[in-house]
């Protein structure tokens, strides 16, 4: 039963092959099994998963159908869930229970389905290797020795160990598509404001945003048309029309226009991943698409300012743990400077506390201009590049990541190192386009993603591209060894 | 201008920070690797761009000014570190 698809259970339980309550079981007691060998649950929420099954049961039996209704979900660990822990992976909030549910988890929820638990993830969702999290690192199920990416690795190795058909994640640099990417999952970042950000923990505020992480588009697909949607109680949230998706999926790809940025094909791509991805332009030509050269000249320029905005926003956003109303406070304060101190210097680690200062530092008297102000007007930049490259194009290829995934330590020494690996996506957060990574292939046994890219709300397009492509390429269906 | 350990210091204080004494040649080191990186983008000509604060360039949403949540104040207090009588306990801060 962890084989199955989204899609697929969601045919086994209309025709009533298995109820929800059984699939539950299974999959909870394949959790207990494997899990330990990965890390990759902060919670299992064994109790409100048999809970929402056997309603699940329940509403289909008084004649509700739906295609999410019943099926299993995990959530990223910045997800606010009622009455259970959410601890975004910090022991800041390692005795946080929400008092309330995000609005993604409660749009899943009002669709059916059943959460099984937490996934981990890095600290904050502030890491590319999912090796900063309070939890411990998790491991890649493609080799248990390398890293799953973050900072969403816990709800990507997850999924790709089959312990579960999908996950929530979020992205704010990357961190939906590359850990897919390098553990050979379909995961998509929507237009920003496309999917509501209330309950979701915030790291950048301007670049944050939530979607799906599963094992096919399709999945993403019926996944996406639950989260995507207006919601008053999210400021940055878009109000407008929300597509099918799934009847979007097997349009036709004749004559679509796909661009290939020369700047992603440069130095630091790994050959071996060059190769692959060539190889699925070329899958994509024979399903009708067009392709040519395109430059988008400032991606270089990408990683710095992202590094001076997203810790701008973190140092704001996190301003709010102080050891007072929630989360971690010290033992026996001796001043109010001392509990905001002590407080923040023992919940925060080391990723944390270093983007905390970049922050800090770029925001305070005397350098917002050279660096906020820069690096904002960088981002505009960044968002030229792409409106005149979709004057030519509808979508942009290329890779999702610049190397498989490293073993784990390999770039634990210098934070830079690490920062280098998000080249190819943080574009995509800081001009707000929707991005979606899939599986093409495997370098040493590890995982390739390619990544597209479209223009504003253009989720649909991305989603039928994959799966169009998933229709005629086996690699999204491959699970690795011993899972 | 790289940062000096008494700057790091500085921006500790700011951001609210208690760091170990002795962590602070490496967190120095790190942020001066952060800024190393960052400080690239002076080579960037920006004149006459203005800067993009929202993707979309959305402005807030404003709503009416009427009361739309009910109160709480239990709920959210139960995960406090310490109250009371309804209010949230920090060390003496006026003599």
């Amino acid at each position: 039963m962890h084989q199955l698809t989204l899609a697929e259970i969601a045919r086994g339980l209309a025709d009533k092959s298995f109820s929800s309550e059984e699939l539950t079981r299974a999959l909870l007691a394949r959790i207990q099994q494997l899990d330990p060998q990965l890390n990759s649950f902060i919670s299992v929420t064994e109790e409100l998963a048999l809970g929402q099954a056997r309603a699940a049961d329940a509403r289909r039996a008084a004649g509700e159908t739906g295609a999410l209704l019943g099926a299993p979900i995990a959530h990223k660990d910045l997800f606010c869930t009622q009455g259970v822990r959410t601890s975004c992976g910090s022991r800041m909030l390692d005795n946080f229970e929400a008092p309330y549910d995000a609005t993604v988890v409660a749009r899943l929820a009002e669709a059916g389905m059943v959460t099984l638990g937490k996934t981990n993830m890095d600290e904050f969702a502030m890491g590319s290797a999912n090796e900063s999290s309070h939890y411990g690192p998790v491991k890649n199920p493609w080799n248990l020795e390398h890293v799953p990416g973050g900072s969403s690795g816990g709800s990507a190795a997850a999924v790709a160990a089959r312990l579960l058909p999908a996950a929530t994640g979020t992205d704010t640099g990357g961190s939906i598509r590359q850990p897919a990417a390098l553990t050979n999952l379909t995961g998509l970042k929507p237009t920003y404001g496309r999917v509501s950000r209330w309950g979701m923990i915030a790291y950048a505020s301007s670049l944050d945003q939530g979607g799906p992480m599963a094992r096919t588009a399709e999945d993403c697909a019926l996944l996406l048309q639950a989260m995507a949607g207006f919601d008053a109680k999210d400021s940055t949230s878009i109000d407008e029309p929300v597509a099918d998706y799934s009847a979007d999926l097997n349009a036709s790809l004749q004559g679509l226009r796909i661009g290939l940025p020369k700047e992603y094909f440069g130095a630091g791509l790994d050959p071996r991943i060059a190769e692959l991805v060539q190889a699925s332009v070329k899958e994509l030509e024979k399903l009708g698409a067009v392709v040519k050269e395109i430059s988008l000249p400032n991606m270089q320029h990408a990683i710095p300012a992202y590094y001076v905005i997203a810790p701008a926003e973190a140092s704001s956003n996190l301003s709010r743990f102080d050891g007072v109303r929630f989360g971690h406070r010290c033992d026996n304060p001796k001043d109010l400077t001392d509990l905001y101190k002590r407080s923040r210097g023992e919940g925060f680690g080391t990723e944390v506390q270093r983007r905390i200062m970049v922050g800090t530092y770029a925001l305070s008297a005397g350098y917002y201009d050279a660096y906020y102000l820069q690096a904002q007007k960088i981002r505009r930049l960044i968002k030229n590049d792409f409106m005149a490259a979709f004057n030519d194009v509808d979508l942009i290829l290329g890779p999702t990541t610049p190397n498989p995934a490293w073993k784990l330590g390999a770039k634990n020494s210098d934070p830079v190192a690490a920062y280098l690996e998000d080249v190819y996506t943080i574009t995509a957060n800081l001009a707000g386009l929707p991005g979606l990574s899939m599986p093409a292939g495997f370098v040493e046994g590890l995982p390739v993603g390619v990544q597209l890219l479209a223009p504003y709300f253009q989720e649909g397009r991305l989603l039928n591209v994959a799966h169009r492509y998933q229709q005629v390429t086996d690699w999204h269906t491959r699970a690795p060894n011993g899972f | 201008m790289a940062l000096q350990r008494c700057d790091v210091e500085k921006i500790a204080h700011l951001a609210r920070l208690g760091l170990d004494e002795g962590d602070l040649p490496r967190i120095t080191d790190a942020l001066n690797s952060i800024l190393g990186l960052v400080d690239q983008m002076q080579a960037v000509d920006t004149s006459g761009i203005e800067p993009l604060a929202h993707p979309l360039e959305a402005s807030q949403r404003l709503r009416a000014d009427v009361v739309t949540e009910r109160n709480q104040r239990e709920a959210y207090q139960a995960v406090a570190p310490a109250t009371q009588d309804g209010l949230y306990l920090v060390p003496k801060v006026i003599e």
